[in-house]
């Protein structure tokens, strides 16, 4: 406790809480209720709707949701077994070669986005690799950026893992295999899937480097947000950005209960 | 003979060890790096390597005023979640009132969301016919709205310092769950008041944290698109806003490299800063790991 006379406690808390509310209580909620209003003209809107969510489940905007989710769970999963795979394959190795590997496999997140989006453009509009207008560099796309933070977080995790079970597992006679499978992923399980939450929350999101690769039958989320945006219809996009976010959080939620749940066995 | 013997034996199992590292990181060589060299190459025009495109760029008006820009929000936008965020996190942390854990909570929610969700919001908060303009207008009787920042820099700095002061928040908070209390009651029981105690025992405590924090923020400020995109000002061009323009809209691909490399050193600059911060203060006591 920093402020002990309450008359100031209080004049602290009536300033925090309302400066609080309106830095992200109010942002979000203009945005749901935008999603549910037909006309905006006074201070509030005039009347609610639901059509916003009617049209959000059709045609273009039901295909860029499947689009977002589709990508999300590809290259998260895509992300997840090749950060793992890095971080456990990095353990062989001694301080020097691992911190530059580390560096290496860290670098990617580092990179601006729309960056990311250029070079794939550039590289694969030519050959050997010829993959410009189709999902595969969509996919690419999302992969690289989300894969250094899949690698963080699984490192992180295996620094935390107990290492006696495994040394335990070995002196009986437990082949590396079966020992990967049975000892070590098990203990890894709550990280992998915070892993995979947070590249599929930053995956969702992604908005630089699609923006400048994404083919026309693979129009994510966000990027449909901003086409409905720049064209004026605020309240569908609202409606799409409230759909974008409530999805991404359920996703969330529902993953961390597995967590738990894991942690807790 | 039979000590080198012994002494080589586990060597080839290392070697082969090692070589589960190879898949990864060809995945990363083939997506990742080819591309990032073909961008570099690409910098320096089609046929023979030259720096004339270089030059061109760097010195046109379009090139530095968006490199200005860029700068100007950065560092306004950090210098701002670190004071926003550091008042926040103090009273989180130490005027604990009813509901500061919902506000933990709001604040990871917004770190999970895209930046760009905060931009359409302020539209129709601060917008010309947005919340705040319609309430003066309507207080006032006003024909025209008073309020009229949202279009020009200060627009996306305050974007950015929404969307970025949770993640100043995090390590500080976990930093600030470290402070001994006992030290906070016995400063303020002989005396010490509230100011000198944040001034004498939290700032320094919280330091580690601030830096790096900070310079993540700066990172990220520097690098970010959705915002200045979705806000859509004319005379806010910053880096990545300009590679998306001369590529998508002008087709001028050997510019947009050039400013893509720029951008690039740029940022890898601003992540050693980070990963130098981390490992000066180490991991632990930045409340990063």
């Amino acid at each position: 406790m920093l402020v002990w006379s309450k008359p100031w406690r209080i004049a602290t808390w009536a300033v925090a809480v309302p400066l609080f509310l309106i830095i992200y209580g109010l942002p979000i909620g203009v945005i749901v209720l935008a999603s549910f209003s037909g006309q905006w003209n006074d201070i509030l809107p005039s009347n609610m709707t639901l059509v916003h969510y009617s049209k959000a489940f059709r045609s273009d905007s039901f295909d860029a949701l499947k689009a977002s989710l589709l990508t999300g769970v590809i290259a998260s999963g895509a992300a997840l077994v090749c950060g793992t795979w890095a971080a456990l394959a990095l353990r062989n190795f001694k301080t020097m070669p691992k911190r530059v590997l580390d560096l290496l496999f860290f670098i990617p997140s580092a990179v601006p986005s729309v960056s990311v989006g250029l070079a794939l453009l550039v590289a694969f509009s030519q050959p050997p690799f010829l993959l410009n207008g189709t999902t595969w560099i969509v996919l690419i796309a999302h992969f690289v950026l989300i894969s250094a933070f899949t690698y963080g977080n699984v490192t992180a995790g295996l620094a935390r893992i107990p290492v006696d079970c495994e040394q335990v597992a070995e002196s009986l006679g437990a082949r590396p295999f079966y020992r990967l499978r049975r000892v070590t992923l098990p203990l890894l399980l709550p990280y992998l899937v915070a892993a995979f939450s947070l590249s599929f929350a930053l995956s969702m999101g992604e908005l630089g480097a699609t923006v400048m690769i994404y083919p026309p039958g693979w129009v994510t989320l966000p990027v449909r947000i901003f086409a409905l945006s720049d064209r004026g219809a605020i309240f569908d996009a609202a409606t799409m950005a409230t759909i974008l976010g409530v999805g991404t959080l359920i996703v969330l939620a529902i993953l961390s209960k597995v967590s738990n749940r894991a942690a807790v066995r | 003979m039979a000590e080198a013997a012994i002494a080589a034996a586990p060597a080839p199992r290392l070697r082969v060890d090692s070589l589960w590292i190879a898949p990864p990181l060809l995945i990363l060589a083939v997506l990742f790096f080819y591309p990032l060299g073909l961008i570099v190459r690409a910098s320096f025009g089609e046929d023979a390597p030259s720096l004339a495109t270089f030059e061109q760029v760097l010195m046109s008006s379009r090139f530095l005023d968006g490199l200005y820009h860029t700068i100007v929000i950065a560092v306004s936008a950090t210098a701002g979640c670190l004071v926003l965020g550091f008042i926040l996190s103090l009273i989180i942390a130490f005027v604990p009132f009813p509901g500061a854990k919902m506000a933990g909570r709001l604040i990871d929610t917004v770190i999970a969301l895209p930046t760009f969700l905060v931009t359409l919001a302020f539209t129709f908060i601060y917008g010309s016919a947005g919340l705040l303009n319609e309430t003066l207008m309507h207080v006032f009787s006003l024909d025209l709205p008073p309020i009229d920042f949202l279009y020009s820099q200060w627009g996306v700095i305050l974007a950015e310092m929404t969307v970025y002061t949770p993640f100043i928040m995090r390590p500080l908070l976990a930093t600030f769950s470290t402070i001994d209390q006992a030290q906070i009651e016995v400063a303020s029981s002989l005396g010490a008041r509230p100011l000198r105690i944040v001034r004498q025992i939290i700032l320094p405590a919280s330091l580690p944290a601030l830096v790096a924090g900070g310079s993540l923020c700066l990172l990220l400020t520097v690098n970010e698109f959705g915002i200045v995109l979705f806000i859509g000002a004319k005379d806010v061009i910053t880096l990545p806003l300009l590679i998306y323009s001369k590529a998508i809209q002008e087709f001028d691909y050997t510019t947009a490299c050039v400013i893509a490399v720029v951008n690039v050193v740029l940022s890898l600059g601003l992540y050693s800063l980070y990963r130098l911060a981390i490992a000066h203060f180490g991991g632990r006591r930045a409340g990063l790991v």
